[in-house]
């Protein structure tokens, strides 16, 4: 590995430990709102939404481990699942493109 | 930017599952075309890169959050269709298994944050750079308003997607189905909060992450090598 790829993955190493401070902003992304929250602003859920919003259940819902607490209820916790989610996102995705990018690759 | 199960009508998120198939496939055959061993490493990187940046949420008064996403310096640094391949990748991860954007809009979110934010970026950054030398300032602040402007036009089209719902999917009375909000508002929220929070600090990531990449290897950004060659292959020419 060459010096500027081995510091680009020390880099992104540390930011996976830090990940947890994009747990302190509270608030729900614009367009992202959950059912309620989204009937909290408009007074009712559209009916559609209703219906497909619950198509799919993930296994680590928000960055979190399975059925783990949220941020408030347990901080270090959902730090330690956050930083969990991180590392299998950074693996599996990085792992993923590894292996395809090996497979393809010209010299 | 991701946006959910059940805020796109069926119009919407089938119209890009069709109009992304053939660019997924597109970008495919120029990976295998183009790669280079050397450019593997980076690639791999910036999947893990992309999908931990896009953890760490900023929050904006009135209590919105957002994030930056990486696919400007991304594209920058490995071309605009790995770039798109890469952040599809962690796109469909988060989904998957997170829960962060829907599955049913999967295309949508990676035409929005994987051909939207890679290509405008590349360009961008390629038009304001002109002949600058690789190792120049100029650079660093063509990446830099390259990220703002990439995330501030993939704003723009998730506001749009958003917007058009309520006239596209509604009930025979006139209720809207799923987004409720229209494209007079749903247009300025999304912009603006990433014009005046979230692609500043993608400004900022792509032009540090720049100027680093620039001061250690410079020959590893996109496409520089063969510019190199063919200044070569010019000067021969010219001889």
């Amino acid at each position: 590995m060459d010096e500027l790829t081995r510091n680009l993955a020390i880099g992104l190493v540390l930011l996976i430990i830090i990940a947890p401070i994009g747990l302190i902003a509270s608030g729900t992304a614009y367009g992202e709102w959950a059912s309620d929250e989204l009937k909290e602003k408009v007074g009712y859920v559209p009916p559609g939404l209703e219906e497909l919003s619950s198509i799919w259940n993930p296994p680590m819902k928000d960055y979190n481990i399975p059925n783990g607490p949220s941020f408030e209820d347990s901080k270090p916790v959902a730090s330690v699942g956050y930083i969990l989610s991180a590392v299998i996102g950074a693996i599996v995705g990085g792992g993923l493109l590894y292996f395809i990018g090996k497979k393809v690759a010209k010299d | 930017m991701h946006i959910p199960d059940g805020y796109l009508g069926p119009h919407t998120y089938i119209a890009f599952w069709i109009i992304m198939i053939p660019i997924w496939y597109y970008a495919g055959k120029k990976l295998t075309a183009e790669l280079k061993s050397k450019q593997v490493p980076l690639l791999a990187l910036s999947a893990a890169f992309s999908f931990v940046l896009m953890m760490f949420n900023v929050p904006v008064p009135g209590g919105s959050t957002g994030h930056a996403v990486g696919g400007g310096i991304i594209a920058i640094v490995i071309g605009p269709w790995a770039a798109l391949i890469a952040i599809s990748v962690t796109l469909v991860l988060q989904a998957l298994i997170f829960g962060d954007g829907g599955i049913t809009a999967i295309a949508t979110n990676c035409f929005n944050m994987g051909v939207v934010v890679p290509f405008v970026a590349y360009y961008a950054y390629k038009l304001i750079s002109g002949n600058s030398a690789i190792k120049s300032s100029t650079r660093v602040i063509a990446a830099a308003i390259a990220g703002w402007l990439s995330l501030t036009m993939a704003a723009l089209f998730a506001g749009f997607e958003l917007g058009i719902q309520p006239i596209l999917e509604h009930t025979a009375e006139g209720v809207p189905l799923y987004m409720p909000y229209t494209l007079s508002v749903t247009v300025p929220a999304m912009v603006l909060e990433h014009a005046l929070a979230f692609s500043i600090l993608e400004a900022v990531v792509t032009a540090i992450i720049f100027a680093y990449i620039q001061r250690t290897d410079a020959s590893v950004f996109y496409g520089e090598k063969s510019e190199v060659e063919m200044n070569k292959m010019k000067m021969g020419v010219a001889i």
